[in-house]
């Protein structure tokens, strides 16, 4: 059954590289960027681009919750987590290098680091443990945000006070404009995040192709959806049109899960700037807890150096984040920085473009050229 | 260690609705609790497929969708028995101390 399976998504696959070649113009480049770094980890263990022709380029965005971190923001999570208290987090950032440690080494020198799958986990913890304060350290797009806003309203009505929230969580759209506003970026085209569009709706991209003329197609993560995705937009291109398509209106909506967005509304509110690993300081694109929750704020709670730490030199995760480069253009890439021993955030995370590239990309490339030495 | 893909989701089938925040879902063939808050306006049913991430449902999918889904996860099978670990460890959702959980 599996190789029936297999052999007909082949020959779906088969057909819809096709029908992208039909319609790409030889004389013409266009730059794909897939946001979500679930789409990298698709794109690069199946191989999708060699089925592209060589005209389109997938570039790989800045929707990876772990990479996008800023090394300041970690170096504030390890000055709490050394406050006495029960530091949680996702398994996802325990190793991201701050300036001069992470919170795994933190965890080594004695501090109470937990591991947690879920913010409810956190909320757990702080129950089992009046005495001691249990701070959760949230990240995320707006696939996360909900989560942590529902153990905030759960630690509220349940009077939990040993329970606080260290946020970091951020929003899709500020970093997809920052990026289109840069100089020497040219993006053509975005392929949507599926999961954050589940909570969004597809309508957020809308000011995307409205102020940009950049199209967007949201897409699901499989192999097919993401081919069916770029064809999609090419097929924009083939017929002069910019707009939003939702690949993925199986799980997607127009509006989005609006339980989802209230919550969030009720218990955060905008940053007017949020710091990003490798794209700056990019107005009104971080969360943080509202005044309503502000005893759960662990900025409140706690004392936070908030000092901006400068990316190391070597490590390019920036120019990787905004599609100027490809992970192995990087020049630490693979030598002094692999997923063992993580240089930059994009390394780090299962889904960030550098390890998902390490992990398969980097053997496509070296079949990719023995295939054309033998030619 | 377990790096996991912080956007996915991944597919769960109802088994037992708790009650309006928790339902135990059969996931990858062990039973969790799942809070379902987020997903289905309190008229979720025994049976009804979800999309779970971070321990919490966040849309009802169908059947295929989820069959599809599953499908794709277990060849990205690193990643998929990273997220059921994850999930396993955790102590809020397991489904036998359903009286404790906040």
């Amino acid at each position: 059954m599996k190789y029936v399976d297999e052999y007909r998504e082949q020959t779906k696959a088969a057909a819809l590289s096709e029908k992208i070649r039909e319609i790409t113009p030889l004389d013409s480049h266009y730059k794909i960027m897939e946001i979500c770094g679930g789409h990298t980890h698709t794109i690069y263990k199946y191989g999708i681009e060699s089925y592209l022709p060589d005209n389109i380029h997938l570039v790989h965005g800045p929707g990876c919750p772990v990479c996008v971190i800023p090394l300041g923001r970690v170096d504030d999570a390890i000055a709490i987590s050394l406050q006495d208290v029960i530091f949680t987090c996702f398994g996802d950032m325990i190793r991201v290098p701050g300036n001069k440690r992470s919170l795994g080494d933190a965890k080594a020198q004695g501090a109470d680091v937990r591991i947690v799958y879920s913010p409810l986990d956190a909320l757990h913890i702080a129950e089992q443990n009046p005495s001691r304060q249990v701070v959760f350290l949230a990240i995320g797009f707006e696939t996360t945000a909900p989560a942590t806003a529902i153990a905030l309203k759960r630690a509220k009505a349940m009077r939990i006070s040993n329970f606080s929230v260290f946020c970091n969580h951020v929003t899709i759209i500020p970093p997809l404009v920052a990026i289109l506003d840069s100089e020497n970026v040219e993006i053509d085209a975005f392929i949507g995040p599926g999961h954050v569009a589940a909570v969004t709706g597809s309508r957020i991209f809308a000011q995307i192709t409205e102020t940009y003329a950049t199209p967007v197609v949201v897409s699901g993560f499989e192999p097919l959806d993401v081919l069916q995705s770029v064809y999609m937009l090419v097929k924009q291109f083939h017929e002069g049109v910019r707009k939003v398509e939702n690949q993925y209106s199986r799980v997607v909506s127009y509006g989005g899960n609006p339980v989802a967005l209230r919550v969030m509304e009720e218990t955060m509110e905008v940053r007017p700037y949020f710091e990003w690993r490798g794209l700056g300081t990019i107005s009104n694109s971080g969360l943080k807890i509202n005044s309503e929750y502000a005893d759960f704020d662990a900025e409140n709670r706690f004392s936070i150096p908030g000092t901006e730490v400068k990316e190391p030199r070597a490590c390019q995760c920036g120019q990787v984040l905004q599609g100027k480069i490809k992970p192995y253009e990087c020049k630490v890439f693979g030598k002094a920085c692999t997923p063992e021993k993580p240089i930059g955030t994009c390394m780090v995370s299962a889904e960030g473009a550098c390890a998902a590239y390490y992990n398969y990309g980097r053997f496509m490339e070296i079949n990719a050229k023995l295939v054309k030495s033998t030619k | 260690m377990y790096d996991r893909a912080m956007c996915l989701g991944i597919p769960g089938q109802i088994t037992d609705v708790l009650d309006e925040h928790y339902a135990i879902v059969d996931v990858g063939g062990a039973k969790r609790k799942i809070n379902t808050d987020l997903a289905g306006n309190g008229t979720l049913k025994s049976g009804e497929w979800l999309l779970i991430h971070v321990g919490f449902a966040l849309a009802v999918i169908d059947e295929a969708e989820a069959k599809a889904t599953l499908a794709l996860l277990e060849e990205m099978e690193d990643v998929y028995t990273q997220e059921l670990q994850a999930l396993a460890e955790s102590q809020v959702h397991q489904a036998s101390d359903a009286e404790d959980t906040p």
